[in-house]
């Protein structure tokens, strides 16, 4: 079990907190603390909006173990509004398939067990289509 | 600077070894390097592997192998690198000569893919990826190149067939190749017709994991034995670049930085134009990475590099043949031992001993592998010594 590990990244996980850049206004995630567009230091906190779209999907059907009670199962590049991509599942597709450009919203889902049944639940970020009115 | 010598090679069939264990199969292909120098006495051994603590619980694999192959005593060590970790090896042979600090290194490359299956590789390999931002959303090596595969399609406009002509390719030179895994030739129907691994990715796109080992002699010009009966291959340049691990903050998706440097200086250190080479052992362990490659090196315009592959210019006969003994989709992909065949199978070309795949008055030979999705590309010249 991992527990020091998926606690450090709680923020990142269920607030989707990055950096923003002091000198460049760049926004960065995951927090890195060097900015990776003007290599001066980048230690400010930013909340992604959680909002994005599709840069790119693919569907895994052969997956590592602790992932393949949920195969097959979506992953994405997810461009998000603020600028950086970020790699997550796609969740609630439903019926629709997933196309690149499709705008997304972030929600918190559990990413998978820690070890054994009798495992830690890993929860985190998924991203699933922007719901529209019916009608 | 000395000229770095491959006096001797040796590998392995790659396959899967079921009844060989990781040092026998290491030792395998360390005798025929060591015989094929003419029983040369190596002063330090280089270990290129990937995922053998994860695989096989073994780390330490410098000391077991050197004790294992009756050089107990020699500097060793192991070097991980991800999918270049057999390239990485060739580097520290070469660094090690280069340097004036070691006369004769041993290097090899072994990997056992098959001490686990299933799920639980798919685990070890995606160690690979960035554990807290990648592994953990059950991003899977194949997954990872799947998602560059949909990218390329969609902004080149790629037919669904597009990538047809690496795996083609690979399989017709594989079919010449004694140790490699796949033999058989494919034809275009086979691959449109393929089951889906990760899409757009399907089985022909990705090279299969399997083990093997192969190692090379090295030795500096001066200690040259005389009277060896194959002509000599110098390692006349080396060079690594590396790029983000993770896909997501890379600055240009489509684009394989790391590649484009570690080919523009290795190819200035050889003082060679890339229309000089005349064979591209490139890192085809995806359909995509192997065009990807292509166009980083400046070979192929940028999203053509999958059209450059099925008008036959990287066939034996082609512009720039490429995978000329199968690549890693044909032979094979040993994982940590990859980068040690591409030279081995670059020298047997450059010494004209490659049989039905032999590129005719080869001289200078390309040889690159890649660290994850080119996050660090590991790229050598070697060229028959003059």
């Amino acid at each position: 079990m991992e527990i020091p590990r998926h606690w450090r990244l709680k923020k990142q996980r269920y607030g989707l907190v990055g950096e923003v850049c002091p000198h460049c206004e760049v926004k960065i995630f995951p927090p890195r603390d060097i900015c990776p567009a003007c290599g001066k230091e980048a230690k400010t906190a930013f909340t992604f909006s959680g909002n994005g779209e599709v840069f790119s999907f693919t569907t895994v059907y052969e997956a590592p173990s602790g992932f393949n009670e949920t195969t097959p199962y979506t992953v994405a590049l997810v461009k998000l509004d603020e600028g950086p991509l970020v790699t997550a599942q796609l969740t609630d597709l439903g019926e629709t398939s997933p196309e690149i450009g499709m705008p997304v919203e972030m929600v918190t889902r559990r990413l998978r067990s820690d070890g054994d049944e009798r495992g830690m639940l890993i929860y985190g970020y998924k991203f699933r289509p922007v719901l529209q009115a019916a009608g | 600077m000395t000229d770095i010598i491959i006096a001797g090679i040796g590998q392995t069939p790659v396959g899967e070894h079921w009844d060989i264990s990781l040092r026998s199969l290491a030792l395998q292909a360390i005798q025929a390097a060591i015989q094929d120098s003419g029983g040369l006495k190596p002063q330090a051994l280089y270990v290129g592997n990937m995922l053998s603590a994860a695989i096989s619980r073994q780390g330490h694999l410098g000391a077991l192998l050197a004790d294992y192959a009756g050089l107990t005593g020699i500097e060793a060590e192991s070097v991980e690198v991800g999918g270049a970790s057999g390239g990485a090896a060739l580097r520290l042979g070469f660094m090690a000569i280069a340097s004036g600090m070691v006369d004769v290194a041993l290097v090899v490359g072994v990997e056992k893919f098959t001490d686990v299956i299933g799920p639980d590789l798919e685990a070890a390999l995606a160690t690979q990826t960035d554990a807290d931002f990648e592994a953990i959303h059950g991003l899977t090596l194949s997954a990872q190149a799947a998602l560059l595969a949909r990218r390329y399609i969609f902004e080149n406009q790629v037919p669904i067939d597009g990538l047809a002509g690496f795996a083609m390719t690979a399989h017709f030179n594989g079919a010449g190749n004694a140790n490699a895994m796949y033999r058989k030739v494919i034809a275009l129907e086979a691959y449109q017709k393929a089951e889906q691994v990760s899409d757009p990715l399907n089985i022909y796109d990705i090279a299969p994991n399997a083990d093997g080992a192969a190692a090379l002699v090295l030795i500096r010009r001066e200690l040259l034995p005389q009277g060896l009966p194959h002509p000599m291959v110098r390692v006349a340049a080396s060079a690594v670049a590396s790029d983000t691990l993770t896909l997501a903050e890379r600055s240009d998706l489509l684009s394989f930085s790391a590649v484009q440097s570690s080919t523009d200086a290795a190819l200035q250190k050889a003082d060679l134009t890339r229309e000089q080479i005349d064979l591209f052992e490139y890192y085809d362990a995806f359909s995509i990475f192997a065009a990807l490659s292509l166009e980083a090196a400046g070979y192929a315009k940028r999203g053509m590099g999958w059209k450059f592959a099925n008008e036959g210019s990287i066939s034996l006969t082609g512009q720039i043949p490429c995978a000329t003994m199968g690549g890693l989709k044909a032979r094979g992909n040993p994982g940590g031992a990859t980068g040690v065949y591409q030279a081995v199978e670059a020298s047997l070309q450059l010494r004209g001993q490659a049989g039905k795949n032999q590129i005719s008055g080869a001289q200078h030979a390309l040889i690159q592998c890649l660290g994850g999705p080119a996050s660090v590309s590991i790229t050598h010249v070697l060229k028959t010594m003059a």
